[in-house]
């Protein structure tokens, strides 16, 4: 597993391969998405729903031997491509790790210019409740011990 | 596309030159501007407008002894002639300045309609339409424990007129309608539905916030009893629209809001009311830009509503066959009689990815549930995509429109 900064930079150089031109970016964003694994239907519950979304986005995690893994799914390629780069980057960490991760990747490629502000708060809105999961399962791991 | 070009008789490149913000590249592409339903773009001669009141003439209206106060409220009152003419109206003061189509519809329902409405009463809209048109009406029922009628849509996005009617009985007292769907486009039989209406004693209120700018509207030809509509969807600013009401309608409404300008005499002990139209429009209007919407009534004179619905038509014609062409592409909404507004989903992409898509290439559209949710329902969506026309719109443009979502319809695949 690479750490989360080796990703976060492999991620900043394959969006600087689609250099400035927006199309390009939004496909490969898309590709992504479509890339990223179905969830069970039974999953997609209104509680799994991420709120604050323009697209719908459900998001469940588990948690195994100390790290933690998302699965997410979104009816627009283009959120699931959005998300797929978070999962890419933060599934699999320790709660510790994600809590403490900047994701500078994302200023770094300009992802606001690129899918705009309705996009941007939504964003915001999956990368938040990621570090919810995260700090949920760290409280239960220390009440455990 | 040449022989509908030749019938119009209209200079479209003279037009475009008129509005400014079209002349400009939006992510490296000329910009394409199809969201005129939502707002239209606003010519020279109003934007100069707004300049010349600040730089010129600036000042507050009415009780103004002094030149500039003359001056403003001169042009202020014009905007009010120009409107009466403009839709027919009877007369200058059945012409209340609002912010827009949801204020006037909002200002009706709270002034007649809690006047008017009672217990068990009936309020009767379509199920095609605005939030603006929906909303306001529920307010209503639920504070007088009235009851909301929805005349249902067919799959075309029509509405049936025996539908309608079936649900008008002597305890309808209001009837809403759009004159045109922001969302699908369709023209509804207004004539008809005014008809039917008036014969039960119910008013009607016609929501022409997708009608002015595209259709020939005479308010007394119609003898609808109040009209709503924003000068921002016709070629004007934002923030201000109006309300056409009959006078003894009016007359009898109490104010909306108090403040000055809407009074005669104020004591501590009693207020009397101005008349109408000032009765409605208390406090300092929104000057300069119901200043400015005069000259946007100006440009649609001046091309001719005739003229200018020829074109359109044309435009509407071309860009739903060149669609229909597409196989990914679903048109909803397909009625007989529309504005030039376009409804589609695209087959395995969501319309906001769509969008987004299309404004890479510098294509402006709307995507989403256009403010109505209730259809968006009943079509099964939770939104479209949605091309809406205006004059300064090409052919050429509705060509770009097109190549690109083909385009796009090959990369998806
Ligand atoms: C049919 C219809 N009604 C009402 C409105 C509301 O207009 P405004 O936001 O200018 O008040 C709109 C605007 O989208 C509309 O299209």
């Amino acid at each position: 597993m690479n750490s989360v900064e080796e990703i976060q930079q492999d991620i900043i150089e394959e969006f600087e391969f689609l250099a400035d031109d927006r199309e390009s970016t939004i496909f490969y964003i898309m590709e992504l998405g479509q890339k990223l694994p179905a969830m069970d239907e039974s999953l997609k519950t209104e509680e799994n729903i991420i709120k604050g979304c323009q697209s719908k986005v459900w998001l469940t995690s588990d948690y195994k031997d100390g790290k933690v893994y998302f699965t997410a799914d979104s009816n627009t390629d283009i959120t699931k491509g959005l998300i797929s780069l978070l999962i890419r980057i933060l599934s699999g960490q320790t709660p510790d790790t994600i809590l403490n991760t900047e994701l500078n990747f994302v200023e770094k490629i300009g992802m606001s210019q690129v899918i705009g502000s309705q996009r941007s708060n939504g964003f915001n809105a999956m990368i938040k409740q990621m570090k919810l999961y995260a700090l949920g399962y760290r409280a239960k791991a220390q009440v455990n011990k | 596309m040449e022989a509908a070009i030749k019938q119009s008789s209209l200079d479209i490149a003279a037009i475009r030159a008129q509005f400014p913000v079209l002349k400009q590249e939006v992510n490296g592409y000329p910009l394409t501007y199809f969201d005129n339903a939502a707002t239209s773009q606003k010519p020279l001669r109003v934007i100069e407008a707004l300049n010349q009141y600040y730089s010129a003439y600036n000042s507050n209206i009415h009780r103004g002894v002094h030149t500039l106060a003359e001056k403003a409220t001169n042009a202020y009152e014009a905007t009010r002639n120009s409107l009466q003419k403009f839709i027919n109206a009877n007369e200058k003061e059945e012409i209340i300045f609002t912010k827009g189509t949801s204020e006037s519809i909002n200002l009706v329902a709270a002034t007649y309609g809690r006047q008017n409405i009672s217990e068990g009463d009936e309020i009767i809209i379509t199920g095609l339409e605005h939030h603006s048109n929906i909303v306001p009406w529920q307010m209503l029922c639920e504070e007088k424990g009235a009851i909301l009628k929805v005349v249902p849509v067919s799959n075309q996005g029509e509405i049936n007129l025996d539908d309608f009617k079936a649900l008008l009985s002597d305890k309808t007292k209001i009837v809403s309608v759009a004159f045109a769907s922001n969302a699908l486009g369709t023209i509804n039989p207004v004539k008809q539905i005014i008809e039917a209406a008036h014969k039960i004693g119910a008013v009607v209120l016609l929501d022409a916030a997708q009608a002015v700018a595209h259709l020939e509207v005479d308010v007394q030809a119609l003898d609808c009893d109040f009209l709503a509509a924003s000068a921002h969807k016709m070629y004007g600013p934002t923030g201000v629209g109006f309300l056409y009401g009959k006078r003894h309608l009016l007359e009898q409404m109490p104010p909306y809001q108090g403040g000055g300008e809407m009074i005669k005499e104020v004591t501590f002990e009693k207020t009397t009311y101005n008349d109408i139209p000032f009765k409605f429009e208390a406090g300092t209007p929104n000057i300069a830009d119901i200043i400015a919407f005069s000259e946007a009534i100006g440009f649609i004179n001046e091309l001719g509503k005739e003229n200018i619905r020829v074109y359109e038509d044309a435009l509407l014609d071309y860009a739903t066959q060149k669609l229909t062409a597409i196989d990914k592409v679903k048109l909803i909404g397909t009625a007989q009689h529309k504005v030039g507004v376009l409804s589609f989903i695209f087959e395995g992409m969501h319309p906001f990815d769509v969008g987004m898509m299309l404004d890479a290439r510098g294509i402006a559209v709307r995507t989403g549930h256009h403010c109505t949710m209730p259809l968006m329902e009943q079509f099964g969506l939770e939104g479209t995509i949605r091309a809406s026309f205006a004059v300064y719109n090409t052919f050429e443009e509705i060509d770009t429109f097109v190549a690109s979502l083909t385009k796009i319809a090959n990369r998806i695949k």
